[in-house]
């Protein structure tokens, strides 16, 4: 496969010296007997020699050691989606301690100050540790599957992030226990959540929480794009990428275009907070509303970061169970890239009531109701597809119907609040309260709890049980209309959000009286979904590689995949592998076995293009991890925190990166 | 074994946070119990300029001395009662200065809450029935606070109000002050 | 199913006590004129909006039902799944096509309701300062006459059919005025100048409540506004400027010396008297009002008892405090504050 041309070896610095010239011969010897001592997959080394071969090179180390060290990106995968679920759990617990509040008027069972603590507590475990965290699970466990490689690009940064993520929702929820959890909101406005109102840690803690998590994501956005331009199989041009993966690639680059918002206004409201800087403060020429531009122009498109995962999923699901690809593949990928766009456009209709030029408002209500045309094509095109095959209403099928059935209403109501005239009466009352919810969990915990069944027997190697995966769905469907949908009347009927109590003879009995109900409904099912996840793990009939009969490459190899993935790297033909063909993959040989590598691609046309050595199982990614926790933690409390806390960091990351030793590689990495 | 990693993970950071700030998040909007007085010894006649004689120290600075939410209302007190017409934002004016390390009748936080109370010659005005006892207390504490005395992670760092020097945050603690300077 | 009939059974008990509150705290209310031209385009939007949900459900009850020959379907088991039924690309465009028509028709209806409010809103008559403060509100009367200026709190009147400007203003955080039975919402934001122009179009009694939240007593901060006719208000201004009736036997005598020389004056203010306090709510006629601590109670004699008593526990977390006053004090407040009507 290589041949060492003499070039590589005549040094850098011109003509070499005739002893000099012997030295090069002598190694160029000895390079050429390492060479034959290197084992590659091939022709020779196959079926269960190659894969102890490959078992042997890739595992981690075993004990606690290996598991903080491991650089797999099924096992982070796997850690991200369960802890995202615990912290969906949580923030499902204090939803229904919400409700139970909210169940009678002038109730007296949570008071104002823990009320507040919750409804904060809700919305940001949800969005910066339930949504976007699982989504990116999910992403990091199946897109190296799905587009046949290895492991993720930068394997290392992808166990930080994991960790970063942990260490920010132990420090939010920590908090919590202790009565300091923030009250200020999961927006956090100013200067509501400034020095002088929000006095204490609260705020501070809720702010690092951001830090943590948003570093968490940046880290996770970089591997998957990295990921999905360079690791692909031979073969997957980005017009044979599957629709799932289109949709990470969108929503990584989202990521790393909206997060520094929210660092910069986080940044700026721990520096107003710790040592009284000005940017929110109006008497000093600060501004209360930079707040909201900054938080917004994040807070806008991180709702399609947690949306367009979920349309990745729905096109997944679909597509298996229909039998046929996405109609019209191209359509969806430039619907999916102009939402991302789009996403960036319209962060200013949060902000209708606060007295900006109206002028610039219609600019705002026609973004935001454009928005709907890529997402009403996506609609089209998954339901032209059920059309057109024949839909085999499975569990995950049946998450998609819900998704369908439920998130249009969400994207109607969107479209009412678009308008200038309704959303300043609608904006902040409870019909924004179910507009958001059928978006958010009709549009993404649906299509979630499908792909979960879906991609269940993958991770798990076993089935989980359709029985009671029905039954869930229709709980969750049934006690999700229930809990949701009286909202938009309580909305309607005048009930602001964020209030710990309403009193009784506004009609508002009622409506939340049955949202209570439902939303325990939806509480049982939940606990259902995760009973049936439990017991399937030991008691689920076995899966086998592609027990749905699927098209996609992570069907390939066997259920769990073994921790090389792939025994060797498929090559594709057509955006649908397994259907295509005579059920068998091509495949390219001549990896190393003996040392971890992948092989990397070009970005547009899938051409074989580098070898490229997979960083080693290391403890650093958790050291580094560790000192940048205790920087952000301690800055809450001094500001010279940042300034010691960098050391550690410093080592941390020197030690990281720490160049292997300078030999010369037996071979060249490019061919 | 991971399981058992992370939870020790959790108590480790729990134990941490608790350690670090719990009891100065304490909310207390109504002070226990109702009808509180400023303790017996505190009257004007027993504390004057050098006074030696120190009285144990009153068992409520605790819960006032380090609390951020007392603090925190004591700050919107100075505001609405006026001291800013006399001590300004804690430099002095028409009254002593507040933010330095100079107490004429005793830095203890009772000490400050009696003065307020029973109020001092040359102008300070009692607010004893003006304000109630908790409020005195909480005024008490954002008083202490000027001067840096409480620990610097419960006070804030600024108002939302013009400016008034250094953010009490960044303020050196009264013994690396020159307190000649301070006193000028 | 049981479910979807009690669903049902929801939904129709919902309509109907939608209907019955239509007046007090509702978007329904359409009291003024922003209140009806929201109705009025939100029936549109709604009209619409149901079409295409309708067009959608019925696309999946079609995909779902249509009944398939086994050698018929564009899918992997016939081989023929890289190829789509002939229409489908064109009904795709034509959806399209109606996405695009729907959302500008929209589009344009929004833009020129925004116009028309915004011109119905215009030739102010009557110029009011909102201020926000954690958690009540500020009410002044502006006038060109000094001695016509009018501060109260918590309850605004409002003349019929006379465009009000209404400033907004706050001291403390952000807040956001909404009354929805008159108009949508605008908010006070420390540090800029804010409003809204309302024309009351009906008469009556609403209730507003800040929108945004502004910490911990937020759900407790609303608003009584009552709309009347223009010499009803009149009277009710002049009233207002009055300054407080004197005590007039000993009970109230003794709860006027501890209301004008104890706690209270620290902070609020009381016509005529010497309480002057200006960081809390106007006290001169608050019997006359019809709630009290910014809509948290309704006015009256057992909640003034509760509320002078102990605010913290009626309204955790306010800015008034327990004072703990002995019985015989809090006869004679309460008696006191009775007869500032």
């Amino acid at each position: 496969m290589t041949d060492v041309r003499a070039g590589d070896f005549e040094g850098v610095a011109g003509r070499p010296v005739p002893n000099e010239r012997e030295r090069v011969e002598a190694e160029n010897r000895r390079l050429a007997e390492e060479r034959k001592k290197i084992v590659r997959d091939g022709p020779k080394l196959t079926g269960e020699k190659l894969a102890a071969r490959l078992d042997a090179t890739w595992r981690r180390p075993p004990g606690i050691i290996g598991w903080l060290a491991t650089v797999d990106h099924k096992e982070i995968g796997r850690r991200y989606i369960i802890t995202a679920l615990i912290f969906l759990a949580l923030g499902g617990v204090l939803a229904l301690a919400m409700r139970l509040q909210l169940a009678r008027p002038d109730s007296a069972l949570i008071g104002a100050d823990r009320y507040n603590q919750l409804f904060t507590m809700h919305g940001s475990t949800m969005m910066f540790l339930f949504a976007v965290p699982v989504m990116e699970g999910v992403a990091l466990y199946i897109i190296p599957l799905m587009v046949g490689t290895r492991n993720t690009a930068f394997p290392r940064l992808n166990a930080f992030s994991y960790f970063m993520y942990l260490f920010g929702g132990l420090l939010l929820w920590g908090a919590f226990v202790l009565n300091i959890g923030p009250d200020a909101g999961w927006f956090s406005y100013t200067p509501l959540s400034g020095p002088q109102f929000s006095p204490g840690k609260r705020t501070d803690i809720w702010a690092q929480m951001i830090t943590f998590t948003e570093v968490a994501a940046l880290a996770a956005a970089v591997v998957m794009v990295c990921t999905i331009l360079k690791c692909r199989a031979p073969g997957m041009t980005l017009a044979r990428m599957p629709l799932f993966v289109w949709a990470m690639l969108v929503v990584a680059v989202m990521i790393i275009f909206s997060m520094p918002a929210v660092a910069l206004a986080s940044g700026m409201l721990i520096s107003d907070r710790l040592i009284g800087t000005n940017f929110y403060n109006a008497a000093e020429h600060g501004d209360a509303l930079l707040w909201q531009h900054l938080f917004w122009f994040f807070g806008h498109p991180e709702v399609y970061i947690i949306f367009l995962p979920a349309t990745g999923f729905v096109s997944v699901i679909v597509e298996t169970f229909c039998r046929r690809p996405v109609f019209a593949h191209a359509v969806v990928v430039l619907a999916l890239i102009s939402t991302g766009i789009l996403a960036f456009g319209l962060w200013v209709h949060h902000m209708f009531a606060t007295g900006l030029p109206r002028v610039g408002y219609s600019f705002y209500t026609a973004a935001s109701m454009s928005v709907s045309i890529p997402t009403g094509l996506q609609i089209f095109c998954w339901l032209a597809t059920m059309w057109d095959g024949r839909p085999r209403f499975q569990v995950p099928m049946l998450y998609v119907v819900g998704f369908i059935v439920t998130f249009v209403i969400g994207g109607l109501t969107g479209v009412m609040v678009a308008a200038v005239p309704l959303d300043l009466q609608l904006h902040d009352t409870y019909f924004v309260v179910a507009h958001f919810h059928y978006v958010l969990i009709g549009g993404a915990v649906f299509p979630l709890l499908g792909i979960l069944t879906y991609w269940y027997p993958k991770i798990t190697g076993r089935m989980m049980d359709d029985m009671l995966g029905k039954i869930g769905f229709w709980m969750v469907f049934l006690g999700f209309q229930l809990a949701f949908f009286p909202m938009h009347w309580s909305g309607m009927l005048g009930m602001p959000r964020r209030v710990y109590t309403y009193p009784a003879g506004l009609g508002l009995e009622l409506p939340n009286q049955l949202s209570t109900i439902g939303a325990f409904v939806v509480g049982l099912a939940v606990v259902l979904f995760v009973v049936n996840a439990i017991v399937s793990l030991y008691r689920g009939r076995i899966a086998g590689p592609n027990p749905w009969g699927a098209p996609t490459l992570e069907w390939a190899v066997s259920s769990p995949p073994p921790v090389y993935n792939f025994a060797h790297v498929p090559v594709v033909e057509s955006n649908t592998p397994l259907w295509d063909g005579d059920g068998k993959l091509p495949v390219v040989t001549g990896l190393r076995v003996d040392d971890k590598e992948m092989l990397l691609t070009t970005v547009v046309a899938a051409t074989p293009d580098l070898r490229e050595p997979v960083a080693a199982p290391s403890l650093w990614p958790f050291i580094a991890a560790i000192a940048v926790g205790i920087v952000f933690v301690a800055s809450i409390f001094s500001p010279w925190a940042i300034a010691f806390g960098l050391v550690p960091c410093a080592i941390a990351l020197t030690a990281w990166f720490w160049p292997k030793e300078l030999k010369r590689h037996p071979e060249p990495v490019i061919d | 074994m991971s399981s058992r990693f992370r939870a020790s993970l959790l108590v480790l950071g729990a134990g941490a946070l608790a350690l670090a700030a719990c009891d100065r998040e304490e909310h207390h909007s109504r002070a226990k119990p109702i009808g509180e007085t400023v303790p017996a010894g505190m009257s004007p006649s027993t504390i004057f300029p050098g006074s030696s004689s120190q009285p144990p120290l009153d068992p409520r600075a605790e819960l006032y001395d380090t609390n951020a939410n007392a603090i925190s209302r004591g700050q919107q007190l100075y505001n609405w009662m006026n001291c800013v017409g006399c001590h300004s934002h804690g430099g002095g004016g028409m009254g002593p200065a507040l933010m330095d390390d100079q107490w004429r009748y005793g830095s203890r936080i009772d000490q400050v809450a009696a003065t307020i109370a029973e109020g001092r010659p040359n102008g300070m005005p009692a607010w004893r029935g003006k304000l109630t006892e908790a409020q005195i207390w909480d005024l008490a504490a954002y008083v202490s606070s000027l001067s840096g005395l409480p620990s610097k992670d419960a006070v804030s760092s600024r108002a939302e109000s013009m400016s008034a020097g250094t953010p009490q945050t960044l303020t050196p603690h009264p013994d690396t002050t020159n307190s000649d300077a301070a006193k000028q | 199913m049981s479910f979807r009939r009690q669903g049902r059974a929801a939904v129709l008990a919902l309509l109907l006590g939608a209907c019955s509150y239509q007046r007090y705290q509702s978007d329904f209310g359409a009291a003024a004129t922003q209140g009806r031209q929201f109705l009025t385009l939100f029936w549109i939007f709604l009209g619409v909006c149901l079409f295409m949900y309708a067009l959608v459900i019925a696309f999946l009850v079609a995909g779902i039902l249509r009944r398939r020959r086994a050698t018929d379907a564009n899918v992997v088991e016939t081989g023929r799944h890289h190829q789509s039924h002939p229409l489908m690309r064109t009904t795709l465009i034509g959806w399209a096509a109606l996405i695009g028509v729907g959302l500008t028709a929209l589009a344009i209806a929004s833009f020129f309701a925004d116009r028309s409010m915004a011109e119905a809103a215009t030739g102010e008559k009557l110029s009011v300062t909102v201020t926000g403060n954690q958690w009540w509100w500020d009410i002044r009367y502006n006038s060109d006459d000094a001695s016509k200026t009018l501060r109260t709190a918590n309850e605004l009147h409002l003349p019929l059919g006379v465009p009000v400007r209404i400033q907004l203003a706050s001291n403390d955080v952000i807040h956001s005025f909404w009354v929805p039975s008159l108009a949508g919402k605008q908010d006070l934001i420390p540090g800029r100048e804010t409003g809204i122009t309302i024309v009351p179009k009906k008469t009556g009694i609403f209730r507003g409540q800040c929108a945004e939240y502004c910490g911990t007593q937020h759900a407790h901060m609303a608003l009584v506004v009552v709309v009347e006719s223009y010499a009803d208000f009149i009277k009710w201004w002049d009233h207002q400027l009055q300054p407080a009736p004197a005590p007039a036997n000993p009970l109230t005598l003794a709860g006027y010396n501890y209301v004008t020389s104890g706690p209270c004056s620290a902070c609020h203010n009381i016509g005529g008297t010497p309480a002057s306090g200006q960081v809390a709510p106007d006290l001169t006629h608050l019997a006359s009002r019809k709630s009290l601590a910014a809509g948290a109670l309704p006015m009256g004699k057992g909640n003034l008892y509760g509320w002078v008593a102990d605010p913290q526990s009626l309204k955790p977390g306010n800015k008034m405090p327990t004072i703990g006053l002995e019985p015989q004090q809090l006869h004679a407040v309460v008696a006191y504050l009775e007869t500032l009507k």
